[in-house]
Formats: structure tokens, C-alpha cells, sequence
């Protein structure tokens, strides 16, 4: 494939992930602030929210899983979670912290079982996705290429 | 000290000197990006994880620190909100406390956007309240706003003067947060007097209040 192919594979692809809504105007403004004295910045701040997502998914699913739970620390993570998301752009997983928390907040239970499950949902689509993007890129770049710049024009 | 409505210069910061920003966040995502986003702004950072950490830093531990503190002078502080331990309003207020530190501007940020929050950090004497996520246009904003504003007098001046013309302007200005509006200052009485529509290249004054988004709940 050569690189003009590939770079608008990357725009369309790119395109369909604000679309779906996997990612809002914050991850542009990350993109603003990547450059050639900082080539890798968005791919080092989303490996930052993956190690940091991992670990608050865990801790929730631990602490759900104790008899007494504790909705306070359940919310504390889940606050933390939806502020690191909404720091990259991961808008449906911010959204669906935004409903776990009104589960803590009512101390339901079954509320929250199933709200983990959705963010659990919508943080490994968005990890799988953005995994790809940066895939994409990578390939542009060893072809040679350079990664276009997205607008949010359409 | 004349007033001619220009720009004032404070002694602690020039126009060509870099601003060194502290910034204090427990989340690691969030201290990356604020870390670039102000040195893209051409400032130096030193980004540390808790209130605590930036109480050491400053040296207003009550430990004698090592660190002489005039090697890096701090321009100014952004501090989350939300985190464990002290928050960001517990660490402003230890900053106002200060007198070594209380003339160093606080920016309080927080993803929630809750009128009593805000509120109360300016009433504590933030100088502005900037709901998360962060973009390069508040940052670029804000050191705009230190550099020309120098310090809380000239921001709190301005503060006042947006206020004052507000109420003059237009009676109907909805959801202001409300500031505490001291007694009007002879020099600024005198600025209003002079030059309310002073030939200033923005409407609004150098440094204004962040209103907060309120696109959606969360």
C-alpha cells in the first residue's frame, strides 16, 4: 500500500471513531501538542491512561466484589477513571463513569455490577481502536510518510 | 505610583522571563498533559502528585527545607481539586496562610462543575476556577494574564473593574459566579473615571473568570 492510501485510511478511520463517538475534541487538542520535539506524546499519555485504567478496572472489580461494599472508594475510582478519559478524549467511557456514578450514588448494587461491565465495554473498544490508530501511524511513518493532521470540520 | 492605565510591572515577573508554573495532580494522565500543555506555552513546569508534596516543595512543610527556595521562584500554581488527602482548596487556603507564598496566583481545576466549589475557592482567593480537561487556549490564556497582570492586585483590579462595568453595562448578567467585590481602590476609581473604554485591543480585561462550561452534567 502506498502512503497516500494509508494516509487516508488513518483520516477515515481517525473520522469514524469521532463518529461512533469513541473519541471527543479533547484527543484533537492532544494531537496539538504532539510535535517534532515530542513526535510520540499522544501515544505516551494514552499508554499512561491504558496502565492507569487497567488498574482502577481492577481495583472496582475487587471492591465490588467484597461483601460490604464501599461505595465511597467504588466512586472514588470510578471519579478517577472518568477524569484520566476525559483528560484523552475517551468520551463514551467518560460517559458511561458519568452513569456509574449515579449507581454509587444511589448504593445500588446491581447498578454498579452492570455499569462496570459497560465501561469495561467501552474502555477495551476504545483501546482496541486507538491501539489501531497508532498502528496506522506507525506504518505511515516507517513508510516514510507523514501523519496527516486531523480537523474537526466535518 | 503613576497610573496611566498601563500595563504594571511587579518585580517578581519580566516580560522576558519564562514562568515557572507548579502543578499538582494525583492523576498521572493529567500531570502529562498539563506538563505539555504549558511548556508548548513556553513556561517551566514542576509537576508534583499531591498538596502535600507541593507544601515541600515551596518549603511551607514545616521541615527545614534543603532547597533554597529563590532558586526557583514559582509564578504560578494550578492545582486539581479532587484529590486524596489535602485537596486543592485545603492547599490554596495553606498557600493565602503564607505570607512568603500568598502572592503567588492559584488556579483550581476540577472535572466537576459545582457553583459552591467554585465559589469557594475564589472566595478564598483562587485566582480562577478552570473546569477539566484542560486546553492549550486556558493555558495560553492564563500566561497571558500573569505576565501582563503581574500578580493577584493588578488580576483582582481587574477583577473589579469587569464587575463594575458589568453592572453598568448590563443589569441582566445571569450566572456570574459571585466575587467578592472589595471597596473600590482610589487608582482604580481613578481608571474607571478615565478610561472605562480604554482603546484595549480585547473587551474583556487581561485575566477574566473562567465561566464554567455548562454544556453538560456530569
Amino acid at each position: 500500500m502506498e502512503v497516500g492510501q494509508m494516509q487516508r485510511s488513518l483520516v477515515d478511520y481517525t473520522k469514524s471513531l469521532f463518529l461512533e463517538g469513541v473519541l471527543d475534541g479533547q484527543f484533537l487538542q492532544l494531537q496539538q501538542l504532539q510535535d517534532e520535539t515530542n513526535p510520540d506524546f499522544v501515544a505516551e499519555v494514552v499508554s499512561l491512561f491504558f496502565e492507569d485504567s487497567q488498574r482502577l478496572l481492577n481495583d472496582l472489580t475487587r471492591t465490588l466484589d467484597q461483601p460490604n461494599v464501599d461505595f465511597k472508594i467504588v466512586d472514588a475510582h470510578v471519579h478517577q477513571l472518568k477524569g484520566s478519559s476525559s483528560s484523552i478524549g475517551a468520551q463514551r467511557v467518560k460517559n458511561s463513569c458519568i452513569a456509574f456514578r449515579n449507581s454509587c450514588e444511589a448504593q445500588n448494587i446491581e447498578g454498579c455490577m452492570r455499569c462496570l461491565q459497560q465501561v469495561k465495554q467501552e474502555y477495551f473498544l476504545a483501546k482496541n481502536k486507538l491501539e489501531t490508530l497508532f498502528r496506522l501511524e506507525q506504518q505511515i511513518v516507517a513508510a516514510g510518510g507523514s501523519i496527516p493532521i486531523m480537523e474537526l470540520s466535518f | 505610583m503613576a497610573m496611566t492605565g498601563e500595563i504594571y510591572h511587579s518585580p517578581m515577573v519580566c516580560q522576558e522571563e519564562e514562568l515557572h508554573v507548579l502543578a499538582v495532580d494525583d492523576s498521572f494522565v493529567d500531570r502529562k498533559v498539563i506538563e505539555r500543555l504549558l511548556k508548548i506555552s513556553s513556561c517551566k513546569v514542576t509537576a508534583v502528585e499531591s498538596g502535600t508534596r507541593a507544601l515541600q516543595y515551596l518549603g511551607l512543610d514545616g521541615e527545614k527545607s534543603s532547597v533554597g527556595f529563590d532558586a526557583l521562584k514559582v509564578n504560578l500554581i494550578m492545582t486539581d481539586y479532587s484529590m486524596p488527602g489535602m485537596n486543592g482548596y485545603e492547599l490554596l487556603k495553606k498557600i493565602k496562610e503564607s505570607s512568603a507564598f500568598r502572592e503567588i496566583p492559584v488556579v483550581i481545576m476540577s472535572s466537576e462543575n459545582i457553583m459552591a466549589r467554585i465559589d469557594r475557592c475564589l472566595e478564598e482567593g483562587a485566582e480562577e476556577f478552570i473546569v477539566k480537561p484542560v486546553k492549550l487556549s486556558d493555558v495560553k490564556r492564563l500566561r497571558d494574564c500573569i505576565i501582563k497582570g503581574d500578580g493577584e492586585e493588578n488580576v483582582k483590579k481587574n477583577l473589579n473593574k469587569r464587575k463594575l462595568q458589568e453592572d453598568e453595562d448590563d443589569h441582566s448578567v445571569s450566572s456570574s459566579p459571585s466575587t467578592p467585590v472589595s471597596p473600590l481602590s482610589p487608582s482604580v476609581a481613578r481608571d474607571l473615571a478615565s478610561s472605562s473604554r480604554s482603546p484595549s485591543p480585547s473587551p474583556s480585561p487581561a485575566c477574566s473568570i473562567k465561566r464554567p462550561k455548562m454544556l453538560h452534567s456530569s
